[in-house]
Order: C-alpha cells, then sequence, then structure tokens
C-alpha cells in the first residue's frame, strides 16, 4: 500500500489531471447519453408494446415502422432544401435572386406545348376533392408534381444555382442515403443473427435444464416465456420427425413429390403472369380511357375517379389474394416448416414488387410507344403526354393515397366489427372465428411495397417524402390501437433478430427494385420538352456530362479517365481480389469455430 | 438481505426475526418467486423445517439467496438444480420427474401441455443426450456433465438483487 501511495505521490500533475479529465468526460458523455435517449421517436410507446403480452418480433416491426419515418423524413428535408427552397427563395426575389428561363434551341414548337388544366373561375367543391385524390387539376402545378421545377438556373445574388443539376444529385443523393443506411442497420441484424445461430448447443437439455428465465417477476412475461418455450419445443421436435420423414423417403415417394413441387410452381408461375397481365391490361385501360375524357368530358367525374385508380385497386386486390394462394398451396409441398416460411414470404416479397415494376413498364410502353410515327419529334408521345415525369408523379401519387386509404379502412371495416361480433355475441360459429393475430410478414411487406413507391415517386414528384412521412406517422398510431385492441398475442413467438435483419433484406430488394425504374427514365427515356428542369438536354442524364464539359480541363481529363476502360478494369479486378480474399477469411474464421466447437463438445 | 426477510413477517414477529420462520404462502409473494414454475419446489428444497410446513427461517432465505446470486459457482448451482429438478426426490431424474419439468416448463393449462407422443420423443431426446450409462435415469453426475457443456446455464438463477 506504502509503494501504491509513493507511485501515486511521484504521478505528475499533467497524469493526475488528465485521469481527472477523463473521469469527468466519461461521466458527462454517459449522462448524455441519457438525456438524448429520451428524445428517441416513441420511445415509450414500443417499450409498452414490448412489454404487453406481444413480445419483442411485434416491437421489431414498430422500430423499423419508427425507422422508416426517420429515414422519410431526411429525404423530404434534403428534396425540400436543394430543390424547392431555391425556388421558393427567386420567386419571392429575397437575397436578390432572379431566375432565367432559357428557351429550348433545337426542338420542335409543338413539343413545348403544356397547358396542365389549372382550375380557372368558379369550380364546384367536389372538384378539388377529385384533384386531391388523383393529382390533376390544382395539384398539377403546385410544387409536388415535376412540371412546376420549369426553371433552368437560378442566381441567387451573384452565385448562379444549377437547378437541373441539383434536381439529379438530390435524386442519387436520396437513393444513397438510403441505401447505406439500410446496410447499417442490416448489418448490425446480420452479426446478431450469426452469433445467436449456434445450433449444435440448442439441445434439448439446454431448453429444458436452463430454459427458464428466473429473472422474470411479470405474470405476463412468464405466460409468454412458458409459450415461446412450448413453441420452441414443439417446432424442434416436428423438424426432427419432419427430416426422419424425408430420409427415409423411397424413390417413388420422391419422384411424386419433386413433380408435385415442379406442377405448383407453374401454377404460380401463371398466376403470377394472369396477375402482371391483367395490371397492363387495366393500366393502358385507365390511361387511354381518362386521357380521352379529358379532352371530350363525357364520363362523370365519380367514374372518372374509379378509372384513374384503377390500377391501384387492381394492385392491391392481386397483393391480397396472391399470398393466400401462395401459403394454401405451399402446403402441398411438404417443405420444413422453417423452409415453408422462408419460401412463402419469398413469393409474397415477389408478388408486391413486381406488380410496381408491371405498372411502370405499362406506363412506359404507353408513353413510348408510337403507332404512327407520333413520337418523330420529340421521342415519346407528346400528344397524351406533353409532361409525361408528371404523369408518372401522379400514378405514384395514386398508389400512395390509396395504399394509405386501405391500411386505414381495413383497420376500421374489418377489424373493429369483428371484435365487435366476438365480444358481443357468444355463438360456437363466430367464436371459432376468434380474434386474429398480428400477422408481422404481411404488415411488413405492406410497408414496404409502400416505400417502394416512395423511393420511385420523389424523382416525379420531390415533395413525395412529405406525404410518406405523415402516412407512416398515422400507421403508427392506427397500427397500435389496431393491435391492443383487437388483436390476441401470437401462438407462434418469433425472434426479433432473425426479423430485423429480413425486414432490411426484403427492404433492401425493394430499394434496389426501385432504382431500376429511375435508371431507365432517367437515362433512357427522353425528358419531356415542356416542363421541368431537363427541358434543354435530351435525357435527364445528360446534365452531368454537360456540367463536366465546364469544369477546367485537368477535371475534365479525370473524369474521362475514370469512365475509360483503362481505368474500370483494373479497377474491376481489384474489386474481385478483395471479395475473394473476404471470402477466403470468413471460411478460415468458419473452421476455427468448428474445431473450438469440437473441443468444447 | 435482513430487511427483505424481516418485510415478509407480520408486524408482531419483526423484532426476533434472527429465530422466526416465515410461513411458504409468505415466501410465495417475493417477486423473483412469484412468476416462478419451480416456486414449490424452490421453497422445499431449502426449506429446513422438521414438521415439513416448507417455512424458511432466515438461514433458509440467506442459502436460497447465496444459491441464486451471480456470485456462486456452477457447481454449487447444478447440484441445487438437480434437486430442485427431483420432484419425487429419489436422487436421480427419472422419465417421470423430466415429464413434470417439460410441463412446469411449458405452463399451466391443458392447452400448453405437450401431447404424449411429443413429451415421448422429447424425454428420450434428452436421455439420448444426457444419460451415459444408459439406465434410463440422469444421476447427480450425469446432470452436472451435461449441465457444463450448456451455455445457456451459466446465467441460472442470477436474481442478481442481492450482491
Amino acid at each position: 500500500r506504502y509503494s501504491e501511495q509513493a507511485d501515486t505521490e511521484h504521478l505528475s500533475r499533467w497524469k493526475k489531471w488528465r485521469r481527472t479529465s477523463s473521469k469527468s468526460l466519461k461521466k458527462a458523455l454517459s449522462e448524455a447519453k441519457g438525456v438524448s435517449s429520451y428524445l428517441v421517436l416513441w420511445r415509450h410507446d414500443i417499450h409498452s408494446i414490448e412489454g404487453r403480452k406481444f413480445g419483442a418480433g411485434i416491437q421489431s416491426y414498430f422500430s423499423f415502422l419508427r425507422f422508416l419515418v426517420l429515414l422519410n423524413f431526411i429525404m423530404f428535408i434534403l428534396m425540400f432544401s436543394f430543390i424547392t427552397l431555391p425556388i421558393i427563395i427567386s420567386k419571392y426575389g429575397v437575397l436578390n435572386s432572379t431566375i432565367a428561363y432559357i428557351s429550348p434551341k433545337n426542338t420542335e414548337d409543338v413539343c413545348t406545348v403544356y397547358e396542365p388544366s389549372d382550375n380557372k373561375g368558379l369550380v364546384y367543391f367536389y372538384t378539388y376533392l377529385k384533384d386531391l385524390l388523383s393529382g390533376t387539376g390544382f395539384l398539377e402545378v403546385t410544387s409536388l408534381f415535376y412540371g412546376y421545377y420549369s426553371i433552368d438556373t437560378l442566381w441567387i445574388s451573384i452565385t448562379r444555382y444549377n437547378l437541373p443539376l441539383a434536381y439529379l444529385l438530390a435524386t442519387f443523393a436520396y437513393l444513397a442515403l438510403s441505401f447505406l443506411w439500410i446496410i447499417k442497420r442490416s448489418v448490425e441484424g446480420f452479426t446478431h443473427n450469426l452469433v445467436h445461430d449456434a445450433d449444435p448447443f440448442q439441445s434439448y437439455c439446454n431448453k429444458v435444464f436452463a430454459g427458464w428465465d428466473f429473472c422474470i417477476t411479470d405474470p405476463n412475461a412468464a405466460r409468454l416465456k412458458h409459450r415461446s418455450l412450448q413453441y420452441e419445443l414443439q417446432t424442434d421436435l416436428q423438424e426432427e420427425k419432419l427430416k426422419q420423414k424425408i430420409a427415409e423417403r423411397t424413390m417413388g415417394e420422391k419422384l411424386r413429390i419433386y413433380s408435385l413441387r415442379i406442377f405448383i410452381n407453374i401454377i404460380v408461375i401463371a398466376i403470377l403472369s394472369g396477375c402482371f397481365y391483367s395490371i397492363y391490361r387495366v393500366t393502358v385501360f385507365s390511361q387511354e380511357t381518362s386521357n380521352v375524357s379529358i379532352r371530350n368530358d363525357s364520363r362523370t367525374d365519380l367514374v372518372n375517379l374509379l378509372v384513374q385508380y384503377l390500377p391501384s385497386i387492381v394492385i392491391t386486390l392481386a397483393n391480397f389474394i396472391g399470398p393466400l394462394i401462395f401459403s394454401f398451396l405451399i402446403r402441398f409441398e411438404e417443405y420444413t416448416p422453417a423452409f415453408e416460411i422462408k419460401l412463402t414470404l419469398l413469393r409474397c416479397v415477389f408478388v408486391r414488387l413486381a406488380n410496381i415494376a408491371v405498372l411502370l413498364f405499362s406506363l412506359w410502353s404507353q408513353i413510348s410507344g408510337c403507332a404512327s410515327d407520333k413520337c418523330k419529334p420529340c421521342g415519346y408521345n407528346y400528344k397524351l403526354y406533353p409532361c409525361w415525369e408528371s404523369d408518372v408523379g401522379q400514378e405514384m401519387y395514386k398508389l400512395m393515397i390509396f395504399d394509405f386509404i386501405v391500411i386505414l379502412a381495413v383497420p376500421l371495416f374489418v377489424d373493429f366489427p369483428r371484435k365487435l361480433l366476438v365480444t358481443h355475441y357468444s355463438c360456437k360459429l363466430v367464436q371459432w372465428f376468434g380474434y386474429k393475430e398480428f400477422e408481422i410478414s404481411d404488415n411488413v411487406l405492406e410497408i414496404i411495397y409502400g416505400q417502394t413507391i416512395c423511393w420511385i415517386g420523389t424523382f416525379f414528384s420531390p415533395l413525395l417524402p412529405a406525404i410518406a412521412t405523415v402516412k407512416y406517422f398515422i400507421i403508427f398510431y392506427v397500427k397500435k390501437i389496431v393491435l391492443v385492441h383487437t388483436r390476441k398475442p401470437a401462438a407462434r413467438p418469433i425472434r426479433a433478430s432473425s426479423s430485423n435483419f429480413f425486414f432490411m433484406v426484403v427492404l433492401l430488394i425493394g430499394l434496389i427494385l426501385a432504382f431500376i425504374p429511375l435508371a431507365v427514365s432517367i437515362a433512357h427515356i427522353p425528358s419531356s420538352k415542356a416542363c421541368g428542369p431537363f427541358r434543354n438536354f435530351n435525357t435527364s442524364w445528360e446534365v452531368i456530362p454537360v456540367t463536366i464539359l465546364q469544369f477546367p480541363t485537368v477535371l475534365q481529363q479525370i473524369f474521362f479517365r475514370m469512365a475509360s476502360e483503362a481505368f474500370a478494369v483494373p479497377f474491376f479486378v481489384i474489386l474481385c481480389i478483395i471479395m475473394f480474399y473476404v471470402i477466403a477469411l470468413a471460411r478460415a474464421h468458419k473452421r476455427v469455430v468448428e474445431q473450438l466447437r469440437e473441443q468444447l463438445v | 438481505a435482513y430487511k427483505r426477510f424481516s418485510e415478509l413477517l407480520p408486524k408482531e414477529e419483526r423484532e426476533n426475526a434472527c429465530s422466526a420462520r416465515v410461513p411458504k404462502s409468505q415466501i410465495l409473494t417475493l417477486p423473483e418467486l412469484r412468476a416462478n414454475p419451480f416456486q414449490h419446489r424452490i421453497c422445499h428444497v431449502f426449506s429446513t423445517s422438521e414438521s415439513g410446513d416448507d417455512s424458511m427461517s432466515f438461514e433458509d432465505f440467506l442459502d436460497m439467496l447465496s444459491v441464486f446470486s451471480d456470485s456462486a459457482t456452477s457447481d454449487i448451482k447444478s447440484h441445487y438444480a438437480f434437486r430442485i429438478f427431483d420432484f419425487d426426490e429419489d436422487g436421480t431424474l427419472d422419465r417421470k420427474d423430466l415429464e413434470q419439468l417439460v410441463n412446469c416448463l411449458t405452463g399451466q393449462g391443458e392447452e400448453s401441455r405437450l401431447n404424449s407422443a411429443e413429451m415421448e420423443q422429447l424425454i428420450q431426446n434428452i436421455l439420448e443426450e444426457s444419460d451415459i450409462d444408459k439406465d434410463g435415469t440422469i444421476n447427480l453426475s450425469e446432470f452436472q456433465h451435461v449441465v457444463s457443456r450448456s451455455p445457456d446455464f451459466a446465467r441460472w438463477g442470477g436474481w442478481g438483487f442481492i450482491t
């Protein structure tokens, strides 16, 4: 003890000061963390859901919703501050700013004719409602849609603000931001998944002798633990029995099962093609009739609205019926339960995302599909779609609004009456009907579908993320109320870590799917000459080469070198080498883990 | 710990809590035991009462807390776990003990029990994994062996509210 004291005396004053300051810094950091945890959105709500009898899987659904609200909010801030805000500043002449409209140089005059039917004069009130629901009329000329941004450069005091370039870069920025954020979150879930997936140690003895958590004090939590233990034991036993059965299959049985599986997959593909074809026909029909009626005004407005919403209705129906059929069919294929769940989910994901792709494809076939030289002057169907980006934006807007209406209507017209029936009529049939469980995968696919629409639509309608933020905000409270009042706790508790990773993977698939149509629109289809910031360019992508050509020669050289083969090929080769190295490292680690496991057991 | 114990006694007996015995019904009101499916076995194992009414004195209470604390060695934990799981107290875990154990884990009530075929399969699997001498029962050393390989058992019974 004396030597210790002597040591501390010998420590110079500098070291003492450093030690005390690092201690106080740590304390300050931990207090700041405590305070900032109060600022996390909905922290209390999500904890209360977990604390009740619903379990951690459902809680992960709600934190996924929270993540989407934040993501959409940041996207909205991004688009607003870089695109809409400069225009608002210049329109009101703040900071000595002016707008420059450069007239298009070498395009035909017929391409630049665009008269959005803004409501002037006396109109009925329901016209406003119709416009609100379908994005036409007065909504078409607001900053919600692409057509508003028909500005080429802004001069804010003396700096020149290149709006077309900003528009394109903001689009890439929000895609990259979403991509990076999702990857970051999925990596956390992935490592968690890997660590907890140690199969050999999940033996029966471990579950039975050490399964009960002695720290549980709440009877509700105890009930949940009982249920999850029961479910885990039952599924393990079932999987073991099934594996035995599979191993004992004779040749004849194997043949029968494989041919049955091929047959069912053919049925699935047939159903999918049926869905796609019907969506294509309905979209074409809706576009043609709505264009005709705008000119002739021959139908009543309600029918017109219905026709405009027809693609959304058909897509929602397909999204609803498809999963039902898939979960019915998969029973005949005799997979293990875990694989069954995964395959059904995969098919449902494919249905939902491919429906959007088919819708967009049919829209494009309309826009650039020219029967008799109609597209010659401008490259797209300028008669029907003078400002085709606004039209695509309107379709996305309608999809989003309809999705929102459906999510609000289903609890109102299905869940609450069901609850009233079950609580007030005690006849056997109604009781067998009973409360529904909260199906996590269905709900997650619903919101991922909405988010994919938002990603695609934001390029054509920059303020769409704001609508998405409000939509998910309201959906959180609606789902929470539905959960608490009309749902019974799941009989099969789901692990939270694997759910998180699964949500992120599907969201990533949605993002990649959203990127493809955007890439095609930006780079392949000629931008409309009558509206929008890309009037003076052939395609929207052309802004970037044009801007690069304005850089000093040195930078130009660098960019051209980067895009040439002499750079791209070695870059690709190095990337491959890095990837192989990482894979080899992972394999080596896996072997070490196996060896350690052998030693332990 | 003394404070927790004396809170369980009715007011009159609190002064000489050191020598008083708390009846079983009072012990079961402890929050840690309330939701525990093994509450009755725990009280029985730790109680040293001669009359068999499972009441616990202060020493018994301390014993229980020390076994269930974080600082107990896995030897002690596995020894007491074996005694708690041995429902018929014959010194080995046979099929009946295992069946009762699994029923405790899956909860009270008819629909939360495994059916007899599943129970049979589960007990078969457990015995395969842990019964070394193949006599159809698990004795203390077999139990301690299988539990030492189980990663979750290290955290078994960690109440941690008493240091």
